[in-house]
């Protein structure tokens, strides 16, 4: 008999829909109106874009393996939000730049994480997480208090409004979708892709079959940046405003989208669409448990709770003895 | 006679470059503070230090067997929410005494629960602690919304003023636990704790009980987080959920300025311990030099980053003069 099996991104998405099936039990909740509940589901999907835009760049790093993780990521959604914020600042003939100027921006911080992990040999976690501090010193001096700008007119239209008066879907769906597909595109039909996954289940061989392991890495880090930085400008058309911790509660949620989405930790096996899996359950069930006003405490244990459980249904690592 | 080869004294004494910082902290920080040595300077640093060392030391015994926990924030905040409203300001001595029974209790139960996904379920350390972390910082917070409860004020005295000998109390507790550290590491214990972070699967293979050290190191862990709790409560004299969060990540970067490597099984406790004290002096040099104070997290940060960079640097100036 065959055995049955899900896969980790179908289980996310299936749990995301049943759990919002149930919501609609709630007493404060779509009860049994179609359309306030299709309108739920897409201002969910929503806020879910940011933080599935986050975690790309974290899938990546990810799947390097090697202990591959980008702590930087939150600090540096933060700085590219100001950057652009600033830069822009209501103009809509710039937003173009300050799209490029963003993805600049986190590309090199990126790299500088990939420089010191490859060459210098510190720990990714440590050196992200070093980076993050740096990253939010040099917000903090931007900043510097206030910081005055303006979101252009047009970055609103495109991201957090609807698409048409008929369509009521926003464009930051759009946008995501196309970015999915994407990314699917450059994990499954590129050489990078195949090299990446390659770095990731063994380095050493990766080596010896010829792939430039160093210039991956480094690749690798610039691209996570890149892709934060994107998160950031996204972010600041959707929110109108910046913070000083804007991107920080993005960073631990957007190494969970990728592990609930069944990326392994250790590398070498992913993909995209188990993280835009896990960012929509993730989105959800913060918002579920927002609805039934539950306090912070519970909200906090019941997502760490379910966390735990969604890994050690699939998260669970080879045994010792095979 | 021998060359002198950094890379073969850092492999024999890996609190080598950790004491390097520190005499070079303790140096610059005399310079700015000339009444460093004085005995209350002295104590009224240790003091504030003691936490942290403590919790890195546990730190570094789960990063030492191949691990890591980013849940002993969690754990602080919730030891010190119980002893902060089970106690009270005009609780007696016994009761207090008590509940720092239940506290080192709830912090070895707290660890098991982590080596029982890691080491039984075979979970991935930093994602299940990661999960770990939200279950305890939510049970923080559910035991105290808000800031306030408290400790009598002879318990907070007893941390904070005793000098036995003319020495602060905090040196006895470094001393204690660097001669527990010392015995554990001679024992068969300790080799197998090595053995395990080295490779767990020759380990495996070589008889070594692996789970069961694995599991073991989140226990002792958690335990040394009830410790760090107490510490920081008796210290601060009141209770804050959120006291232990930002504790995680500088336990981590202390183990790693302690020359302790984060892929386990390379290190020691002394390193990370003194780590942590050179993290303490850090933040001493910087609220005494005088630096705007916009400018203070960016400085912090950077100088991480360059003692994180400078082994690194060190290796590769080496290589390319060999």
């Amino acid at each position: 008999m065959k055995r049955f099996t899900i896969s980790p991104p179908m289980a996310a998405l299936l749990l995301a829909i049943v759990l919002f099936l149930l919501s609609g039990l709630l007493p404060n909740s779509y009860g049994s109106d179609v359309n306030i509940a299709i309108a739920q589901a897409t201002n969910i999907l929503r806020l879910a874009v940011f933080l599935g835009v986050i975690a790309a760049g974290q899938t990546l790093v990810v799947i390097s393996g090697f202990e591959g993780i980008d702590l930087s990521a939150g600090s540096v959604v933060t700085l590219t939000a100001i950057v652009t914020y600033v830069y822009v600042n209501g103009a809509d003939e710039k937003v173009f730049v300050a799209l490029l100027l963003s993805l600049a921006v986190g590309a090199l911080i990126g790299f500088m994480n990939g420089i010191g992990i490859t060459f210098l040999k510190i720990s990714p976690f440590v050196m992200t997480l070093g980076m993050s501090g740096v990253v939010t010193g040099i917000v903090i001096i931007l900043n510097h208090g206030n910081v005055s700008g303006k979101v252009a007119p047009i970055m609103t239209r495109v991201i957090a409004r609807p698409i048409s008066a008929d369509i009521p879907i926003p464009g930051a769906i759009v946008i995501w979708i196309i970015f999915g597909i994407l990314m699917w595109l450059l994990l499954e039909r590129t050489s990078y892709g195949k090299y990446l996954f390659a770095i990731g289940v063994n380095r050493v061989t990766a080596k010896l079959s010829g792939v430039n392991v160093t210039g991956m890495n480094l690749l690798t880090y610039a691209l996570a940046g890149a892709l934060a930085g994107f998160g950031g400008f996204l972010l600041v058309g959707n929110t109108g405003v910046v913070l000083i911790s804007l991107g920080q509660p993005y960073l631990f949620p957007s190494i969970a989208a990728v592990a609930v989405g069944g990326t392994l930790l250790s590398g070498g096996k992913g993909s995209y669409w188990g993280s835009m899996a896990g960012a929509i359950l993730l989105t959800l069930m913060t918002s579920l448990l927002t609805t039934m006003q539950m306090p912070e405490a519970v909200r906090r244990m019941v997502l760490g709770a379910t966390l735990l459980l969604l890994i050690s249904i699939y998260g669970r690592q080879r045994a010792l003895r095979q | 006679m021998k060359r002198f080869s950094w890379n073969g004294l850092t492999a024999r004494y890996p609190a080598l470059f950790a004491l390097t910082l520190l005499v070079l902290a303790l140096g610059i920080n005399f310079l700015l503070q000339p009444n460093l040595f004085a005995r209350d300077t002295l104590n009224s640093n240790m003091r504030v230090f003691l936490p942290l060392v403590i919790l890195a030391a546990g730190q570094a015994v789960v990063i030492l067997g191949g691990g890591i926990d980013i849940s002993v924030g969690g754990i602080v905040s919730i030891v010190n929410t119980i002893l902060a409203t089970r106690v009270g300001l005009e609780g007696s001595p016994a009761a207090m005494w008590q509940y720092v029974g239940i506290s080192l209790l709830v912090g070895i139960l707290a660890g098991a629960l982590n080596g029982f996904f890691v080491a039984y379920l075979r979970l991935q350390p930093i994602i299940t602690t990661y999960a770990t972390s939200f279950l305890y910082a939510g049970l923080a917070l559910f035991i105290l919304p808000n800031p306030g409860g408290g400790i009598p004020t002879t318990a907070s005295e007893l941390y904070r003023s005793s000098v036995p000998l003319g020495l602060p109390l905090a040196f006895y507790v470094i001393a204690i636990i660097l001669f527990v550290w010392g015995y554990i590491r001679s024992t068969r214990y300790g080799n197998f704790l090595f053995s395990v972070g080295g490779k767990a699967q020759a380990a495996y293979e070589t008889a070594v009980p692996v789970t069961t050290i694995q599991f073991s190191t989140y226990v002792i862990s958690g335990l040394m987080a009830a410790f760090s709790g107490i510490a920081i409560t008796m210290l601060s004299g009141s209770g804050n959920a959120e006291i232990g969060s930002a504790m995680t990540l500088n336990s981590i970067t202390a183990v790693v300025i302690g020359g302790t490597a984060l892929s386990g099984g390379i290190g020691g406790v002394a390193g990370p311990m003194l780590g942590a004290i050179t993290l303490g002096f850090l933040q001493n040099i910087i609220s005494f030099a005088d630096i705007d104070t916009w400018w203070e997290t960016l400085a912090k940060a950077s100088i991480i980053v360059a003692a994180l960079a400078t082994p690194g640097l060190i290796n590769l100036i080496r290589r390319r003069r060999a």
